[in-house]
């Protein structure tokens, strides 16, 4: 940045920018299942959580530009900055796995969502309060889907509970970010423009626990922590790899439209 | 300095011609049907059409944007169209009009918005039988279901409630 923004919005800012990279980097993952989702129907319905997912992103970008006041529109945030600029948590950013990992990773992060956008919709930041609001209806579609999916493949086959098993295992570590309260956040909440994030945690544990155990899914024992950086920019290799792909098409041809 | 000068026509002129607008995804419903417009009004230099996108990622909604402006302007009255997202768009603003002809499309409207998980039964709009079940809550379009009808065994989109 080229110049320092006032303090309260530098605040908005930051805090959109988590909130959108959150989406984008979940929305292009999803993306990834397109043409090889395990049923056609499921193919178009990860492909339409996508394009929601999308969606956000697209009106959080835009907003985090107006607000920023130096001239980067969406696209502008979305494809030219570096994987260090991104403020996604490190969890959207995990690499698919197979289809369960992929649904696993949807159910945490739903469950949450339905909670941070629940709050966002009284944001004392009006912008941010209306694109909650039209957000949020559609993150429940997205969370009836994915905890359906959590049920029938963790209630299922002893193959499709291994590895539902395995995936809320391999992922559960990267939960405790969403609830992380660094100064950004406790600024942002201070203002009244978001919830405190550590008091979603209690809440969405009771949600997430209770559709696991309906699953029949072990809730994993609490292990060390893995660093919680993503908020900080700094990530795990895998989204540079993500952004590579995603940017390619912007950056090989700067400024072209269509 | 543009200086402000009587609008060519009055507003129910623009919410006729907007009438002809069809959504480029469900052609049996007008944007005007559909809830998509919000609010008509005269700056003094030309009218501001706020319209409100039904889904965050819809890519409907640009060329709704583009056909509403090509079509004010086909007919000689200056327009913008202004995106607004609040209120947040709502299937309670189709008009009873509009699920007449969503059945009569062979989509199932939508029913009322629940908050949580509970939603009311789908009735087929082909036979009209309430034996159906969801195939894919995630269809063709954002916006629809994928539903099938025990009774007469058709498929058939439903659009959902939001």
């Amino acid at each position: 940045m080229s110049r320092e923004l006032p303090a309260a919005r530098a605040t908005i800012v930051e805090l959109l920018l988590r909130l959108a990279d959150d989406r984008l980097v979940l929305g292009h993952r999803l993306s990834e299942w397109c043409g090889r989702a395990p049923l056609p129907e499921e193919d178009i319905a990860v492909a339409n959580i996508a394009l929601d997912c999308l969606g956000h992103a697209s009106m959080l970008l835009e907003e985090a530009g107006r607000v920023e006041g130096q001239g980067r529109d969406a696209d502008r945030l979305a494809f030219w900055r570096e994987p260090y600029e991104f403020r996604n948590c490190l969890l959207v950013e995990q690499p698919n796995g197979d289809f369960a990992h992929t649904m696993v990773r949807q159910f945490l992060v739903d469950v949450h969502a339905d909670l941070l956008y629940g709050g966002l919709e009284a944001s004392s930041f009006p912008p941010l309060a209306a694109i909650a609001a039209k957000a949020h209806k559609e993150i429940l579609y997205h969370g009836r889907h994915s905890g359906a999916w959590v049920l029938r493949l963790g209630d299922g086959t002893p193959e499709s509970r291994a590895r539902t098993q395995a995936a809320v295992d391999a992922l559960w570590a990267y939960t405790d970010e969403l609830f992380a309260v660094d100064e950004a956040a406790e600024a942002a909440a201070a203002a009244g423009v978001a919830p405190v994030p550590s008091r979603l945690r209690q809440e969405w544990r009771m949600r997430v626990e209770a559709h696991l155990r309906e699953a029949t899914l072990r809730v994993p024992e609490a292990r060390p922590r893995v660093p919680f950086r993503g908020r900080a920019g700094r990530h795990t290799e895998s989204l540079g790899h993500l952004l590579t792909v995603m940017q390619s098409v912007p950056r090989a041809h700067p400024g072209a439209a269509w | 300095m543009v200086s402000p000068v009587d609008a060519p026509c009055d507003e129910t002129r623009v919410r006729e011609i907007l009438g002809t607008v069809a959504d480029p995804e469900i052609p049996a419903l007008s944007v005007v049907e559909l809830g998509l417009v919000r609010a008509v009004r005269w700056t003094g230099e030309f009218f501001e059409i706020d319209i409100t996108p039904t889904y965050s990622g819809c890519p409907a909604v640009a060329m709704i944007e583009e056909e509403i402006a090509a079509a004010m302007s086909a007919a000689g009255v200056p327009a913008v169209v202004r995106r607004v997202l609040a209120p947040a768009w709502t299937t309670d603003w189709l008009s009873a009009e509009a699920r007449r002809k969503l059945t009569g499309a062979g989509i199932a409207p939508p029913g009322r918005v629940i908050p949580g998980w509970e939603r009311d039964p789908v009735a087929c709009p082909h036979c009209g039988s309430s034996e159906t079940e969801l195939v894919s809550a995630f269809g063709s379009t954002a916006c629809k279901a994928l539903h099938r009808c025990r009774g007469c065994g058709s498929p058939f989109d439903h659009f959902k409630p939001l």
